[in-house]
């Protein structure tokens, strides 16, 4: 991935800055700029995710890709955020630990490294409330 | 809008064709379906191509025009299209050549699909098959394929009392019918004991619950319906074609474990054909792993939504059952060279129909249904085929 790829998108993987449709008050994460509902009436601003959720379902990732495989066995889960919309994110836990209906809180972490030489991504995953 | 009518069919062998290029593969393909309509090359009026990962797998994009090089048409300059909506671009290719010769637009059409797979490392082709789904908030946070349709599963068994020798059911029974096909990639029996004692890849998936990396190509050929009979005794008439969509990204769905895509895709189809699930004789659905096979018997409407691992353990998808599910061998055990795999299907049904399928050949078999998916569910193509 380029610099410019990653960089682009800091606020949101950094701090979860999403958007929300002022006129229908849905909240988008991972961020659109287009609201499905309201459509062209819609008017999409910046939120702040307050990073509290609950795992929707999860799978412990036992064959992981290259840039993830120094992690060793790790729990990449659906995180349903208390403002209403779904994302995709690792649960920092003992794998064991993970449940379904879990309550989780977000933290800022380590992603993964493009090589040894390519840049590190940060973001960020859950950890047990 | 015409009837439309499949008059010709071949496929290579599936498997790792070391021997094999990328160009073998789709002229192979495409001569035994030549032949097999007994069409000369000259009649062809239009291609069209389903390819996911060419510029991936063998960093060569532009394959419209490749294919119709290779297949000797550079002089005649026909149109050729490659067409690519992930692991249902076979699906999509065959579509659009339905809607070329429906339209009245062209009159003799091929509809292939082509995916070399091996000619990159392992790592390669896993992380090319990523960018099936959501790369930016999906794949960049660690998903991988087998860990999707993991989620998927550990959600449908939240909900629903499915057990884990039920699920691996369907790869037995799925390897059982590979067995009986000569271009499947795997062509032994397993048991039960196979799939739960093989690596876990993603909890609760195992090894054996997913479809593997493949080398191989498919083609078809399509006719308007009044004309077919100049080129086969044995006509496979289109029935329905029907493509749906939802969201990239898993975690955006209604409901995790249900494929509102193949529900609205399925109903579209059987509208169309005038026809409910209960006239299906044999339906070939898309397994990349052994809960996609689950979901989509029931999205489809071949039982109630939750009991498929019941069903599936019953034998009533099994070559003698009320519906027999992937009689090919499916994904898991035919193999799935990505953008081939949705003309492989209709491969199938149309052997099925013909009664050509030898010993997993369904009795009597009139109508079958081919579903293929792209990504975790974003998108869904459905055909129904049926003798004339």
């Amino acid at each position: 991935m380029t610099v410019a790829r990653f960089w682009r998108k800091i606020p949101q993987r950094y701090n979860l800055i999403g958007t929300k449709c002022e006129t229908c008050n849905r909240h988008f994460f991972p961020p659109r700029t287009f609201c499905p509902d309201c459509r062209r009436e819609g008017k999409i601003v910046d939120h702040k995710f307050a990073g509290k959720g609950t795992i929707v379902t999860f799978t412990i990732i036992q064959t992981a890709p290259d840039q993830f495989a120094s992690h060793g066995p790790y729990v990449l889960a659906i995180i349903k955020l208390d403002e209403g919309p779904q994302m995709t994110s690792q649960v920092v836990c003992d794998p064991s630990e993970a449940k379904i209906g879990m309550r989780v809180k977000s933290i800022f972490r380590r992603i993964a490294t493009d090589g040894e030489s390519g840049i590190i991504h940060y973001g960020t995953k859950f950890a047990p409330e | 809008m015409r009837d439309v009518a499949v008059i010709g069919v071949g496929c290579t062998t599936f498997g790792e064709k070391w021997e094999s290029s990328f160009r073998d593969l789709f002229v192979e393909a495409g001569a035994l379906a030549l032949e097999d309509a007994q069409l000369s090359g000259e009649k062809i009026d239009a291609m069209y191509v389903g390819n996911m990962s060419a510029g991936r797998f063998i960093e060569q994009e532009h394959i419209g025009a490749l294919i119709a090089d290779y297949a000797g048409m550079a002089t005649r300059h026909i149109p050729s299209t490659r067409v690519e909506a992930a692991c249902a671009s076979g699906g999509l290719a065959f579509r659009q050549a339905v809607i070329a010769v429906a339209s009245g637009m062209e009159d003799i059409v091929v509809a292939a699909g082509v995916e070399k797979m091996t000619d990159v490392e392992p790592g390669a082709t896993t992380d090319a098959l990523t960018g099936a789904a959501d790369r930016e908030w999906e794949g960049f946070v660690g998903a991988t394929f087998p860990g999707l349709y993991a989620m998927i599963a550990k959600d449908y068994m939240h909900k629903y009392s499915m057990t884990r020798e039920q699920l691996a059911q369907v790869a037995v029974k799925n390897h059982y019918n590979g067995a009986r096909n000569p271009i499947a990639q795997y062509q032994q029996e397993i048991t039960l004991d196979t799939v739960l004692r093989s690596t876990m890849v993603a909890d609760p998936l195992r090894l054996f619950d997913c479809s593997p990396i493949t080398d191989g190509a498919a083609a078809v050929i399509l006719a308007p319906l009044e004309r077919a009979r100049e080129f086969t005794d044995t006509p496979i008439k289109i029935l329905a074609t029907s493509q749906a969509s939802d969201s990239i990204a898993l975690h955006d769905r209604r409901d995790i474990s249900t494929l509102d895509a193949t529900v609205a895709a399925g109903q579209r189809a059987f509208k169309m054909a005038k026809l409910t699930h209960k006239d299906i004789n044999m339906v070939e659905v898309h397994d990349c792993f052994s809960i996609a096979e689950i979901c989509a018997i029931e999205d489809l409407g071949f039982c109630k939504k939750g009991t498929a691992g019941k069903f599936t353990a019953d034998g009533e998808t099994a070559l003698g059952g009320k519906i027999p599910v992937n009689t090919s061998g499916g994904l898991k055990a035919c193999g799935h060279p990505v953008g081939a795999t949705g003309i492989k299907q209709v491969f199938e049904i149309v052997q099925q129909l013909r009664g050509t399928a030898g010993k997993r050949q369904i009795d009597g078999a009139t109508i079958g249904m081919t579903h293929n998916v792209g990504g975790t569910g974003a998108t869904v193509a459905v055909h129904i085929l049926g003798r004339v």
